[in-house]
C-alpha cells in the first residue's frame, strides 16, 4: 500500500533522509525505530504530503503523494510528534473541528473512535490544553481518526509517556489494525519494536534494517553474553578494558556483552573477571533484543 | 557502584500540596543520602514535577517540612537555588547560542567567577567531548551530545544536588548509556542525583527509586529489594504492577 522509493531530503545542505526506501503492506502495522535526529519526522511528513522530497517518490494505494496530495490527505490521518491540538478549544471542538474538516461528522464516524474516544469522553468539556499527557495523545489519536482514514501515520505518540500508558498506548493500535487499518509508527524506544508487525531501524536518515523485529533478532549473528557481578561500575569498565571486547553495555540490572569473532566463551569471561577480583560473577548467553543490534548496527556504521 | 553516605541531603516530612481541592503531593515522606542516585518513578500527572518544584525551591509546599540540601523550602529558597543544579529534557539550553556562548551564560547565572569559567570550561567540555566543538550552535547538535551539554552545565557550579527531569527522552541507545556513565561518574565525586525516567531499564541504575501514584509515594527501595517484594523479574513489571 505505501511504496517508498529513494527518498532524499536535505535541509541547507545536511542529509535528513539519504536515499530511502520501504514497502508497507496493507492492514501491516510498521514502526520505525530510531533515536531523535535519525530523520523519521522528516519521512513522516512527506508521507503525508506536507513535505516535499528532494528526490524519489512514494505511492500510497497508488496515488502519488507529491500530485495526488488532496487525495493522499482524505486517505491519511496523521498525528504529528508534537501536540498540535487547539489548545484552548475543548475535547470536544477539537474533535468537531477536525470532523467538519473533512466533511463528516463525530457521530457518523464514532464506531471508528469509539475505544479511544470512550477514555477521555468524560472529559469533554474540558480545554485540551488542561489534559494531561496521556489524554492529550488519547484526543490526537481521535482526531487523527475522525475521518476514517486507510492510513494512519503517527509521530512518536509516545515519547515522554510513562510506561503504562505507552502500554495502553499499543493496545489501542491493536483493536485499531483489527480493522484493518494501515499504521506507520515512529517511535525512539527499542522495546515498542516487538509489538510492531514489521520493523525499520533508521539512524542518520538511512534504514539500518528492515524485517519482522523477530527475523530481525534470528538472524543477528553474534552471541550476546548478559554479566553480571557486586560492583556493576567497575565491572563495565573492566569488560570495556579487555581487548576481546566489542560491545559492553548497561541493560537494567545487568551488562550486555559481545566480543569481536565471538573468540570467547563464558568460561573465558569469568576467568578475567575473577582475575580482576570481582565478585558474585554471573554470566549467561541470551537472546539479544532490538537495542542490542540497533547499538551493533550503529557502531559498525560509525566505524566504516 | 559507590554506597550512598548515610547523611540526609533532601528530607521531606509530611509534605502535602494542594491546588484548591486537588491534592498533588499527599504526605510524602523520604530522604535522599549524600551520593546517592534517586530515582523518582511514576505516571504522568502522579505529581512528579509538582514535588520536584518544592524541592527546588520554585513552589511552596502547603504543608510539611522539607530541607534541601540543608535549607528550608519555605524561607531559604535562594540558597537551595545556589546549592542545586536542574536540567530537563524541556527546555535546558538556548539552540541559538553557540555551545561555548551557553557555557558562559549558564555558569555566569550560577555565579560561577568568571576566572575559573575560564579555567574549568576546557576541560569540562573535554569531558563531554564537546570541545572542539565550541563555536557550534547548538541547534545544530544531535540531541544525545545537548544533554551531555547540559549536564555539565547544570553541574558545573558543583551543586550538592543536581535534578534531572527525564534527560534521555528520545536519545539514542548509546548516547543515553553514556550519559548514564556520567552521572555515575558524578555522583562519585560526592554530587547526589535525583532523577525522573520513563526508561524503566534506567529505574535499575538508581541506589533507590520511589514509584508515585495519584500524589502518594506507593514504593520505595532499592530496586532489587523491590523487584522481590513484588515478586517481578524487572522494573518495567514492577511499574506495570504498582501504577495500573
Amino acid at each position: 500500500m505505501i511504496d517508498a522509493n529513494s527518498i532524499s531530503k536535505q535541509y541547507n545542505g545536511t542529509a535528513a533522509l539519504k536515499n530511502i526506501s520501504f514497502q508497507v503492506e496493507e492492514g501491516e502495522l510498521f514502526g520505525f525505530i530510531g533515536p531523535d535526529g535519525a530523520g523519521k519526522s522528516s519521512l513522516f511528513r512527506i508521507l503525508t504530503s506536507l513535505l516535499l522530497p528532494d528526490s524519489g517518490q512514494v505511492k500510497i494505494f497508488g496515488f502519488n503523494v507529491v500530485d495526488d496530495y488532496k487525495h493522499i490527505r482524505k486517505i491519511t490521518g496523521y498525528m504529528p510528534g508534537r501536540f498540535s491540538l487547539y489548545s484552548d478549544l475543548s475535547v470536544e471542538e477539537n474533535l468537531e473541528f477536525f470532523a467538519t474538516v473533512f466533511g463528516t461528522t463525530i457521530k457518523e464516524n464514532y464506531h471508528i473512535i469509539r475505544n479511544v474516544y470512550n477514555q477521555i469522553e468524560p472529559f469533554k468539556k474540558r480545554r485540551a490544553g488542561k489534559l494531561s499527557g496521556g489524554m492529550k495523545q488519547k484526543l490526537a489519536l481521535s482526531c487523527a481518526l475522525i475521518h476514517n482514514p486507510k492510513l494512519l501515520v503517527l509521530d512518536e505518540p509516545t515519547t515522554g509517556v510513562d510506561a503504562v500508558s505507552r502500554k495502553e498506548f499499543w493496545e489501542l493500535l491493536k483493536d485499531l489494525k483489527k480493522n484493518g487499518i494501515t499504521i506507520v509508527i515512529s517511535t525512539p524506544y527499542m522495546d515498542e519494536a516487538q509489538l510492531c508487525d514489521r520493523v525499520a531501524l533508521i539512524q542518520h536518515g538511512e534504514i539500518l534494517s528492515v524485517d519482522k523485529p523477530g527475523n530481525i533478532i534470528r538472524n543477528y549473528n553474534r552471541v550476546v553474553y548478559s554479566v553480571k557481578a557486586d560492583n556493576m561500575y567497575e565491572l563495565l569498565k573492566d569488560l570495556r578494558g579487555f581487548p576481546e571486547t566489542l560491545h559492553a553495555y548497561a541493560f537494567g540490572d545487568v551488562i550486555h556483552y559481545t566480543c569481536k569473532n565471538d573468540s570467547l566463551d563464558a568460561e573465558n569471561i569469568v576467568l578475567y573477571l575473577e582475575n580482576k577480583q570481582h565478585s558474585s560473577i554471573e554470566v549467561n548467553i541470551i537472546t539479544p533484543d532490538i537495542e542490542d543490534i540497533f547499538i551493533d548496527l550503529m557502531q559498525s556504521k560509525n566505524n566504516q | 557502584m559507590k554506597e550512598a553516605e548515610d547523611i540526609p541531603v533532601i528530607s521531606v516530612k509530611n509534605m502535602y500540596k494542594k491546588f484548591g481541592n486537588f491534592i498533588a503531593n499527599d504526605n510524602l515522606n523520604f530522604h535522599v543520602k549524600k551520593g546517592e542516585i534517586f530515582g523518582f518513578l511514576g505516571a504522568n500527572g502522579a505529581g512528579k514535577t509538582t514535588a520536584i518544584k518544592v524541592l527546588c525551591g520554585l513552589s511552596k509546599p502547603t504543608s510539611g517540612t522539607i530541607n534541601v540540601a540543608g535549607y528550608d523550602v519555605y524561607t531559604q529558597t535562594e540558597e537551595i537555588k545556589r546549592n542545586i543544579g536542574y536540567m530537563s529534557q524541556k527546555f535546558s539550553l538556548y539552540e541559538d547560542l553557540t555551545v561555548e556562548e551557553n557555557f558562559r551564560f549558564f555558569t555566569g547565572i550560577y555565579r560561577v567567577h568568571r576566572k575559573e569559567i575560564k579555567l574549568r570550561m576546557k576541560s569540562s567540555l573535554n569531558e563531554a567531548g564537546l570541545w572542539e566543538f565550541r563555536k557550534r550552535l547548538v541547534s545544530s547538535l544531535p540531541l544525545g551530545w545537548k544533554q551531555k551539554l547540559a549536564f555539565s552545565l547544570a553541574t558545573f557550579h558543583k551543586p550538592r544536588i543536581v535534578f534531572l527531569d527525564e534527560p534521555t527522552s528520545g536519545v539514542d541507545p548509546i548516547a543515553r548509556r553514556s550519559f548514564w556513565e556520567q552521572i555515575y561518574k558524578a555522583t562519585q565525586n560526592g554530587t547526589t542525583v535525583f532523577v525522573t525516567t520513563h526508561y524503566m531499564d534506567e529505574a535499575e541504575y538508581c541506589n533507590r527509586v520511589s514509584v508515585m501514584e495519584q500524589g502518594k509515594i506507593v514504593a520505595l527501595d532499592n530496586p532489587s529489594e523491590l523487584k522481590k517484594q513484588y515478586n517481578v523479574n524487572n522494573m518495567f513489571d514492577l511499574f506495570l504492577k504498582i501504577v495500573r
